[in-house]
């Protein structure tokens, strides 16, 4: 069986990925993709630690699903304040989305 | 109705008159002298009636009409209250209520009923006159007293307080009718308050008496601690409780507790009575509407004075000690007064001083024991006194009425200089005025004044007091001179000024009080003849002498005739009354009168000296050493200390604390602060998302390594 650090290493690689779109992209769609892509990689060791853990608690699997749940949620939200900014200042790029400043 | 609810009866329409008056009726004037002299006739005839049943019991002393109710509960028994008429105090009850009633009814005329208001009179002030017209040309008459309700109301009071002093069967309920006297004596004599002078004596003499009764509080209070009660029959006729009183040396100044507690009641009918040496009010209390509460307060209420100490005599005679002083106080007062008298001018100041020697007679006649003839000549003064004082308010009223006429108002209608021949103006005045002097003097054989004085003088020489029968017979003498000098400067000879010249008789409701009280003046002498006086005794029955000794448990003897005091009071009164007449029916002026001694004139400085002794460190007392010293400077000063100290503590604390401390350093500083961290902190607010992120990716790896570091020990 394929060893637990493989999984972790495969989700710490692919968390890694997702933050870097999320800090360094300038488009917030490509943002909320990286977004996407950290939440997966939380899943893959949700995923990673049930199997190798307890197999009949089932707490890691249902934590999976609640995240794809969020996640879609998240990104439903997301994609509609994308939108909503593109409206109203035609950009989509986050660093001209600076309303929150002082 | 029993007597005995009559007795409870009889003091209420006064204070019933003074309530109606003060509430209902102060507006109307019929009304209210009508509500005012009702009710003095309501308790006129209820007095009478009493005083005529107790008259016809047989042997009242021993069972007088009593009645009492519990009134306050103390501890295991109750403080009866009630009333109580015992030959004594039926005597009494009787002029009491004469007198009274003949205030009221004088007081109409005196205040100017039915004349027309003042043309420019002011409450609190005598009336000055209104200008009338009358077939063409105008004059002035009398004008009505603006204040004329309120003074009935006072007289009701003042009964009230009378009625209530001489019904009573025990001290309290005496001494509250005592004070309430003197409450309307103060409220009388302040009757006019817009003069000074009337505000003065009205003070004074509530201030003098009052230390009397000061006095006689602690006296009942002392002999309520010793027995247990304050009627008087339950006390006097305890045997076991008088002999504990009698015990000599019991208390202070080798005195039993009967003499202390007699000195102390003593010492109140001192105040009340004017005795030396707290007689300097009453002559001030002239200053009163003229002769109403002159009246009041020289023939009826100082009588109250000598009506406690005839009460308390029992006890007081237990103590031969309280005894010497109380003849000292009496006979020394009888004779100093008398001397002031020959010296004044105003008719009134010489009835008041009068006043004060006759009751010195009085006091001193109980001081060696003689009981019946203290209450004789008190109860004979009263009459006679009481008329004269009516008969000087009508002369000054005429005499008013001829400054009136004149207009000069610079003529003092009191000064008797300014009068003289008025006999033939004022007729009836004239005759009741002489019949008053007469009997004050103590004309032989006919006034009641010669009676009661010659039984003072026989008891005083049948006792043996040689000094005070030799000061007494001496004052007589001179009671004889003042009182024919002021009936020579008053009616006889010619009239001295044009004031005199128009003087005018009085209205009815003022002379038919003097003839009454004239007929008194002569006719009550002649129920206290001795027995064995030559010729006159035993033609009438020495009644007095029975009736009134027999309040005593020890009926008192009279003294045996002797020649001697007979002589005596013949000697003085015809001698004084003739030496009067016949020097001063030539004297036209004060500066012909050789008696016109500063001294005498003075009062024996007694005023000036109180002032010096008491009012004088008084009024430095509270000018100089509290208002100046204390308040001023102790209290003040210390408060200005303290001011200015505090101040200094707090500018300090405001500029060198507050100010740089807490507002620059803890206000501002951190207001400074929280500013200048908000500056520093402004960057990092870029609003840009990623750099949000970026930042707190940097301080979860800071945050996360150190975690790391110190809890795992990587």
């Amino acid at each position: 069986m394929v060893p637990l650090s493989w999984y972790l290493i495969f989700a710490a690689g692919l968390f890694s990925l997702g933050l870097f779109g999320v800090l360094a992209r300038r488009n917030a769609v490509a943002i909320l993709l990286g977004v996407e892509l950290m939440l997966n990689a939380v899943n893959i060791n949700l995923a990673a630690f049930w199997r190798y853990g307890t197999i009949t608690n089932m707490a890691g699997q249902v934590f999976a699903i609640i995240v794809f749940a969020v996640a879609a949620a998240e990104v439903a939200v997301g994609l509609a304040l994308v939108i909503s900014v593109y409206r109203r200042h035609n950009t989509v790029v986050a660093d001209e989305i600076d309303m929150l400043k002082w | 109705m029993t007597t005995e609810t009559l007795i409870w009866l009889i003091p209420l329409p006064p204070a019933l008159a003074f309530f109606l008056i003060v509430l209902f009726t102060n507006k109307s004037k019929a009304l209210s002298h009508s509500v005012g002299v009702g009710a003095a006739i309501l308790s006129f005839l209820g007095s009478m009636v009493v005083f005529f049943r107790a008259v016809s019991v047989e042997h009242l002393g021993e069972h007088p009409f009593e009645s009492s109710i519990p009134w306050m509960p103390t501890g295991d028994t109750w403080f009866n209250i009630g009333v109580l008429i015992d030959p004594l105090g039926a005597a009494v009850l009787f002029f009491v209520s004469i007198t009274i009633f003949m205030i009221f009814l004088y007081s109409v005329g005196y205040h100017n009923f039915g004349q027309p208001a003042g043309d420019h009179d002011r409450k609190g002030l005598p009336p000055h006159g209104a200008t009338v017209e009358e077939h063409g040309h105008k004059h002035v008459v009398p004008s009505v007293e603006p204040m004329y309700s309120r003074f009935f109301a006072f007289l009701g009071l003042f009964a009230f307080g009378m009625y209530t002093l001489v019904v009573s069967d025990n001290l309290l309920t005496m001494f509250v009718g005592w004070e309430i006297m003197g409450l309307c004596s103060y409220l009388l004599i302040g009757f006019w308050y817009g003069k000074p002078s009337a505000r003065a004596a009205a003070i004074k003499a509530f201030m003098t008496t009052r230390i009397g009764d000061v006095f006689m509080l602690l006296g009942i209070g002392l002999l309520y601690s010793v027995a247990g009660t304050l009627n008087f029959r339950e006390i006097f006729g305890n045997e076991e409780l008088m002999h504990t009183l009698a015990v000599p040396g019991a208390t202070l100044f080798g005195l039993s507790l009967a003499g202390l507690i007699a000195l102390l009641l003593f010492i109140g009918t001192v105040g009340k009575s004017a005795q030396w040496p707290l007689h300097v009010w009453l002559p001030d209390a002239m200053e009163g509407p003229t002769p109403v509460s002159a009246m009041i307060h020289a023939a009826t209420m100082v009588s109250a004075g000598v009506h406690a100490v005839i009460r308390m005599f029992p006890l007081l005679s237990l103590d031969h000690n309280t005894m010497g002083v109380v003849a000292f106080i009496g006979t020394f007062t009888a004779i100093f007064a008398a001397t002031i008298a020959v010296a004044q001018n105003d008719i009134k100041r010489v009835l008041a001083y009068s006043t004060i020697s006759q009751l010195g007679f009085m006091i001193a006649a109980l001081g060696i024991g003689a009981y019946v003839a203290a209450a004789f000549h008190l109860i004979t003064h009263a009459f006679f006194k009481a008329l004269l004082f009516l008969g000087s308010g009508s002369v000054i009223h005429g005499m008013e009425h001829g400054v009136l006429h004149t207009g000069n108002h610079s003529v003092d209608p009191q000064d008797m200089f300014n009068m003289g021949g008025l006999r033939n103006k004022m007729p009836i005045t004239f005759w009741t005025f002489v019949i008053g002097g007469f009997a004050l003097s103590g004309f032989p054989l006919i006034t009641a004044g010669f009676w009661s004085k010659d039984e003072i003088l026989a008891d005083a020489w049948g006792h043996g007091h040689l000094v005070v029968f030799l000061t007494l017979a001496l004052a007589a003498f001179m009671t004889a001179f003042y009182t024919m000098r002021q009936i020579t400067l008053t009616f006889l000879g010619e009239p001295r000024t044009k004031e005199a010249e128009h003087a005018q008789e009085t209205p009815w409701t003022m002379t038919v009080p003097l003839m009454v009280l004239s007929i008194f003046a002569v006719g009550y002498g002649w129920v206290g003849i001795p027995e064995d006086f030559p010729v006159l005794g035993g033609l009438v029955p020495n009644w007095f002498h029975d009736f009134v000794g027999h309040t005593l448990h020890e009926v008192p003897e009279a003294v045996e005739f002797s020649w001697a005091p007979l002589l005596t009071s013949l000697g003085v009164a015809l001698g004084g009354l003739f030496l009067g007449w016949f020097y001063y029916r030539n004297v036209n002026s004060a500066k012909e009168d050789f008696f016109q001694i500063a001294l005498l004139k003075n009062k024996y400085y007694f005023d000036e000296a109180y002032d010096f002794v008491f009012v004088k460190p008084a009024i430095w007392l509270s000018e100089v050493f509290t208002y100046q010293w204390m308040d001023k400077g102790a209290i003040d000063g210390f408060l200005h200390i303290f001011g200015p100290t505090t101040g200094g503590i707090g500018g300090f604390i405001r500029n060198y604390i507050d100010l740089p401390v807490i507002n620059k350093f803890i206000g501002d500083g951190s207001a400074d602060v929280v500013q200048w961290v908000g500056r520093s902190l402004r960057p990092i607010q870029s609003g840009r998302i990623q750099q949000y992120m970026m930042l707190s990716l940097v301080v979860l790896v800071v945050i996360g390594g150190a975690l790391l570091y110190f809890l795992l020990g990587l």
